[in-house]
């Protein structure tokens, strides 16, 4: 019986564990050893160089850049997007007239509301980025040619050809593409969250800005967190990559006004055939997605509330 | 009780913002605040669903328009439904191809995917032994490590192995990548299954590798539908890995071939065709997903609730 379970084990875990330490575990660990090296990329040979690329990261302007870039993507993204996200939330499940037997309602026609806003998440974000991209556009685009058509003609901003907005028209890309899981998200919350608190509060006086953040808002604070991480790590990660990689000129311009970490570490090593210098950049980026969770996980650190 | 219930508990409120007083005492006789908050919060949600909805519809309008009406008249409707754009997308800018592609890639890891999590979730769920927890940690913290770091050295990896720009190697990386989510999921989902019908089954002789695949397997079915939406639309909309990893233009998936088919349209200015490639690919997840709206939902929230 011992024997056949440990046989079992191993058979199981085998294959599973064999492909995750290739393809993910082990290229970290090398990516990590690669960086105090002088890798090419394009020939096998190469030698240590001990904090030689760290020397050069740090004296490297655009990685500057890249790296305020992604800290204010993972500083404002979460921000905006969890704050709109809990607006709408709360609009649907509380804002609604009081009905007879209810001290707060959600306001007609909530489903609708939260399937229409949930459609961007299952677009991929390269849909996204291409349509954004074309919405825009200074000339034809879809926001521009409203602004002149409400008479606002002389307003026609550059959008992602103006160095001070590109960067924010990347931010709100990402900010409409996600609020919608979250609206969802924390509505599922806010059902769960029992009518005789808010009934409570009503009696006490309580107005609806107040039942917000003494009763929602302690009560769905786990969410909340878990969702600060996962915006933080989506800022840092994939989702950031691909819409500055597809909707910005250059990509990561005009003047490097956009270019975020994980662009630079990509263009760094696939462009320029840079990889040990691309892959320290990557280790910079490691550091940062570390001490973001951490810190989120240290400052949100509350009491639970078990309701 | 009644007397508290009777003046309408936003005394303070009321000071402090007298035209909300007067404004909703108008339309709503009773509960002032809640009828300006009522009229706010609609105002509110409808903008936010229009600016949801409408750059899609609008891609849609757009995806039947000739190039000129698209560029000079971008909101208005199109003078006839151009369907020419949609069959020049599908056959000229390799749509098809690109479609084809992504079910090949999606089909395969979404199946691998699947396989390889449930077994090694329900090994790290079900039984101890050591250097369990370990590898449970291994695999989840998978999820918050920057991919972008691992890309680097993977290239090499693949390019040696001969895996670089196939279709097999795309599903085995899309396979490792998904990984630490759906191990993470499952093993939670396995230790709230309970043990007895397990346990019966191998007293009735059952070995572990069957009652696995003819007992725990068929109980563990919502959970594995739940994690196989989520890998499917992760799969199916994955951008980063193929951009890395696969740039043969024969292989090219569908977020990469649209990219793909936007930098080179913007120079062929065939702006309807670039439309038509977008909707085509962005209406079968739409669709799916109003189908099967709770399914869907439940899926891809499932992992951020506790």
């Amino acid at each position: 019986m011992q024997h056949g379970k440990y046989r079992f084990i191993v058979g199981f875990l085998a294959l599973p564990l064999a492909m995750y330490a290739l393809f993910v575990v082990w290229p970290f660990i090398q990516s990590i050893y690669y960086s105090f090296t002088d890798w090419t990329g394009l020939s096998p040979e190469f030698q240590a160089v001990g904090f030689g690329n760290y020397r050069r990261m740090l004296e490297d302007a655009i990685f500057w850049k890249s790296l305020q870039h992604s800290l204010w993507l993972v500083l404002l993204l979460p921000l905006v997007t969890l704050g709109l996200a809990l607006f709408f939330a709360f609009m649907i499940n509380v804002g609604g007239r009081r009905r007879k037997n209810a001290v707060v309602a959600g306001v007609r026609g909530s489903s609708f509301y939260k399937i229409a806003y949930f459609f961007p998440q299952v677009l991929s974000i390269a849909i996204v980025a291409l349509l954004f991209q074309f919405a825009f556009n200074p000339n034809d685009g879809m926001i521009n040619s409203a602004l002149a058509a409400v008479g606002l003609d002389h307003v026609q901003p550059n959008w992602l050809g103006d160095p001070d907005l590109a960067l924010y028209c990347v931010m709100a890309v990402l900010v409409w593409s996600t609020v919608g899981f979250f609206v969802v998200l924390f509505s599922a919350g806010m059902a769960s969250i029992p009518r005789d608190f808010y009934e409570a509060a009503l009696l006490d006086g309580a107005g609806r800005f107040t039942t917000f953040f003494r009763i929602t808002l302690p009560l769905l604070w786990d969410t909340v967190q878990s969702g600060w991480v996962y915006m933080g790590i989506l800022a840092l990660g994939a989702e950031a990559f691909a819409t500055v990689q597809i909707m910005t000129v250059g990509p990561g311009g005009p003047d490097y006004s956009t270019t975020v970490l994980p662009l630079y570490v990509y263009q760094t090593a696939f462009r320029d055939g840079q990889a040990a210098y691309a892959t320290t950049i990557g280790v910079a980026l490691l550091i940062v997605t570390l001490a973001f969770a951490a810190i989120v996980m240290r400052l949100g650190r509350r009491e639970r509330l078990e309701f | 009780m009644k007397t508290t219930d009777t003046p309408p508990p936003a005394a303070p409120v009321e000071n402090t913002v007298p035209p909300a007083k007067t404004d909703a005492r108008r339309p709503a006789a009773g509960s002032g605040e809640g009828g300006v908050l009522n009229v706010f919060s609609h105002g509110v949600l409808i903008l936010w669903a229009f600016m949801v909805v409408l750059p899609l519809l609008w891609a849609v309008m757009a995806s039947f328009k000739t190039d000129d009406a698209i560029l000079s008249t971008p909101w208005s409707l199109p003078d006839r439904l151009h369907v020419e754009n949609w069959s020049r997308a599908w056959t000229q800018a390799h749509m098809s191809d690109y479609f084809l592609n992504t079910v090949l890639v999606v089909g395969g890891s979404l199946f691998g995917t699947l396989l390889l999590g449930s077994m090694a979730a329900y090994v790290l769920a079900r039984f101890d032994f050591p250097g369990n927890r370990f590898l449970y940690y291994l695999f989840v913290g998978g999820m918050s490590f920057p991919i972008m770091l691992a890309l680097v050295p993977l290239f090499y990896v693949m390019n040696n192995m001969g895996l670089l720009n196939t279709i097999h190697g795309l599903i085995l990386v899309y396979i490792a990548y998904s990984l630490p989510f759906t191990v993470f999921f499952l093993t939670a989902f396995f230790r709230t299954l309970p043990t007895s019908v397990a346990e019966a089954a191998m007293i009735d002789g059952a070995s572990h590798t069957r009652t696995f695949f003819q007992v725990m397997l068929p109980m563990a079915k919502p959970g594995l539908i739940s994690v196989g939406i989520f890998n499917f639309l992760g799969q199916w909309n994955q951008y980063m890995l193929p951009t890395v990893l696969n740039t043969e233009p024969e292989t090219k998936v569908l977020s990469q071939g649209l990219v793909e088919l936007a930098t080179s349209q913007g120079y062929k200015g065939d702006w309807s065709g670039l439309f038509a490639g977008l909707v085509m690919a962005m209406l079968p997840v739409l669709g799916a997903y109003i189908v099967f709206q709770r399914q869907v939902v439940a899926g891809l929230t499932a992992g951020a609730l506790k």
